[in-house]
């Protein structure tokens, strides 16, 4: 059994196994459309027009995907740092919390350009505080992270709930939600502002957060591999003996990327409340967090392979919505077993496959491959 | 005097409801959690289970071939997560979130398509449900009991048998198992199936004898109370079954002081009651209250050779 495994080529590892590992969760979804009695090739034609079909749905498609690149990258930033962050559906929902309060104190007062910054800011601050909680247990108290992100996650919409149905309902309203926003904390929606610049598409929920998640694409590449903490951190992750040698604190490290991810999730609730549903609702984070992991995982914790993986995910969502609509046996839900499969095998089975793909790509064993 | 009587019974026997499903999840998590593999996919596990549990006591109109279709399901995602953390050496964590995000959408689809009720089975009634077997109001049926008998049950595997020694050594220090010629993957396999045993008797608990069929999401994170449970627990059977209980007290003081107005406090927020189990572990977690340590090689795969 001892032979020597060569290692695969880097394009390979990059781009293949992804494709592979896609492939595989692809597969298992059409054995699961089939027995519900759906015809698999059918599903995935739906499926890809729905997603961008037409221009209202890659609108849709791309608002999916804003989201998806926030809790991708939150996740990816933690990653690096050698933490797992399970916690992006609570920082999520408290970073909403945070824009939402915002922008209920103060959107009679201020103009739009004072007010979207100042709830985009209050977003990441809340966000980065729920996260700052678990990240100090796990930095002074010695607490696992992935448990306490876990407790925190359910700590969050206990929260939620209560601040919801108790202090911040609207007066008069049956369900838990706020007032609505003024007009001067909404995020302007993509189709009003092309239609501005004199380019007609059809109305869908995308909005300018899109530019949010590609400033945090670029300000995540630049941080983590240009500035000297993104190199600490990426130490830290690799090797947090040699980190702490280079003179790294890993406590202040932990902090700082928890407190980065967490934030990066909290601008899920930009995207949602400012973008889509202009007040402060319930329950609007909706898997996004535990999705990120998938992102993560499959973008290889890079921005790039993130925003290509979110792009995926919102398809996905997206299509997904439209199958549903159109064959009734296949219902949305159908969305998040895919995501689930993607985890399995990009994450928890990546190794899986690739055996195989050395055995195609590398066939020469043995003598060559050591020396 | 009567009152209180019946008071302390009623409550005893809704703690014991709660916590019954708790108890058998956290046992199986133990056998998971002691020989190193980590299991956040118990909710998953659980929710497969109640579903499979509901919609074959439907079909076939018994409750115990809906037992066994709970157990075989939950055995099933409990093997998928040994496929991938024992064999594949995959991440634990990943894995069992994995596991939990394929539960919550497999069973809607699937009970969408075989019964066309927005994801819940037909109400269950008469032989498709577990009924209570001595005290007719207090829902005292088989599982009940039989999480009662598994708390023994695990300490005695755990603590005096040799597979219990071979299961502990092998979360501590599975190099020292390798080297005396014991599988450590065989250990760890037979551990996860324990597990999917105990959270399979846990989800039909919630579907098929507790509640009156499957609804969506319905173990509602009650699969992490029970991973909470077992920290709280410090890994051992009879300290987490007591924090199961305390769990399940606290769930069932959380419906009872719905809206009523406590003296001197005010009206205590439901959402508070039923986050403490949470913010417990978290406590106790920072070390706060005592100090809970994992199994040593709890999360790491083994690798045979290096």
């Amino acid at each position: 059994m001892s032979v020597p495994r060569r290692p695969l080529p880097a394009w390979a590892e990059i781009a293949v196994l992804p494709l592979v590992n896609i492939a595989l969760a692809l597969l298992v979804v059409g054995v699961i459309v089939r027995v519900i009695g759906a015809d698999p090739l059918q599903a995935l034609k739906l499926l890809v027009v729905g997603a961008i079909g037409s221009s209202e749905s890659i609108g849709y498609t791309l608002y999916y995907t804003t989201n998806f690149v926030f809790t991708g990258l939150a996740v990816a930033v933690a990653f690096h740092a050698g933490l797992f962050n399970i916690g992006g559906e609570g920082q999520a929902y408290i970073g909403g919390l945070g824009c939402g309060l915002a922008v209920l104190a103060l959107d009679r007062f201020l103009p739009a350009p004072l007010m979207i910054p100042l709830a985009i800011l209050a977003a990441a601050l809340f966000g980065a505080a729920w996260a700052a909680v678990p990240a100090w247990l796990q930095a002074w108290r010695g607490s696992h992270i992935v448990i306490t992100t876990i407790m925190f996650n359910f700590l969050a919409a206990a929260l939620m709930v209560y601040l919801m149905v108790n202090v911040l309902i609207a007066p008069g309203s049956m369900t838990p939600q706020s007032r609505g926003f003024a007009a001067s904390a909404s995020i302007p929606a993509m189709h009003d502002v092309l239609a501005a610049i004199g380019i007609r598409v059809a109305p869908s929920a995308l909005n300018l957060s899109i530019l949010l998640a590609v400033l945090c694409c670029f300000g995540v590449w630049l941080f983590l591999w240009h500035t000297p903490w993104g190199y600490a951190l990426r130490t830290m992750g690799h090797n947090p003996d040699a980190a702490v040698y280079a003179g790294t604190n890993l406590r202040h490290m932990t902090m700082l990327a928890m407190c980065l991810s967490g934030a990066l999730a909290g601008f899920v609730g930009v995207n949602e409340l400012m973008g889509v549903h202009h007040r402060l609702v319930l329950d609007f984070p909706a898997g996004y967090g535990f999705a990120g992991i998938a992102v993560a995982l499959m973008g290889r914790s890079h921005p790039l392979g993130i925003v290509l993986a979110a792009l995926l995910f919102g398809a996905l969502q997206q299509g997904g919505a439209e199958l549903a609509f159109e064959i009734p046996t296949i219902t949305r839900e159908m969305v998040v077993v895919i995501q689930g499969l993607i985890i399995l095998f990009s994450g928890a089975l990546v190794n899986m496959p690739r055996p195989w793909l050395q055995l195609i790509l590398s066939p020469r064993r043995g003598g060559e491959g050591v020396k | 005097m009567d009152d209180v009587l019946t008071f302390v019974f009623l409550m005893l026997a809704a703690t014991l409801r709660v916590a019954t499903p708790l108890v058998l999840c956290a046992m199986g998590g133990l056998f998971s959690e002691r020989s190193g593999i980590i299991d956040v996919g118990l909710e998953g596990k659980m929710l497969m289970a109640a579903f499979f549990a509901a919609a074959t006591a439907s079909l076939t109109g018994s409750a115990w071939w809906g037992v066994v279709a709970a157990i075989v399901a939950a055995q099933a995602m409990a093997l998928l997560h040994g496929f991938a953390c024992i064999t594949h050496r995959g991440n634990q964590v990943v894995s069992g979130v994995a596991i939990n995000i394929v539960a919550a959408g497999l069973t809607v689809v699937l009970g969408t398509a075989w019964f066309n009720r927005g994801g819940q089975t037909p109400a269950l009634v008469g032989d498709q449900r577990l009924m209570p077997l001595l005290l007719p109001n207090a829902g005292d049926n088989v599982l009940v009991y039989l999480a009662l008998l598994s708390v023994p049950l695990t300490w005695w595997i755990v603590e005096r048998t040799r597979f219990g020694l071979r299961l502990r050594a092998v979360g501590e220090m599975p190099l020292a198992v390798d080297t005396a010629g014991i599988s450590v993957s065989w250990l760890r396999y037979r551990a996860v199936l324990l597990c999917g045993l105990f959270a399979g008797l846990a989800g039909a608990y919630l579907s098929i004898a507790q509640n009156a069929g499957f609804g969506r999401d319905m173990t509602a994170g009650q699969g992490f109370i029970a991973l909470a449970a077992i920290i709280f627990g410090k890994w051992r059977p009879f300290p987490a079954f007591g924090a199961c209980l305390l769990f399940g007290l606290l769930d069932a003081i959380a419906i009872r002081l719905q809206g009523v107005k406590v003296p001197g406090v005010g009206e205590v927020p439901v959402q508070l009651i039923q986050a403490l189990p949470y913010l417990l572990t978290v406590f106790l977690l920072a070390g706060f209250i005592g100090r809970a340590v994992a199994p040593r090689a709890a999360g790491v795969p083994y690798a045979k050779e290096h």
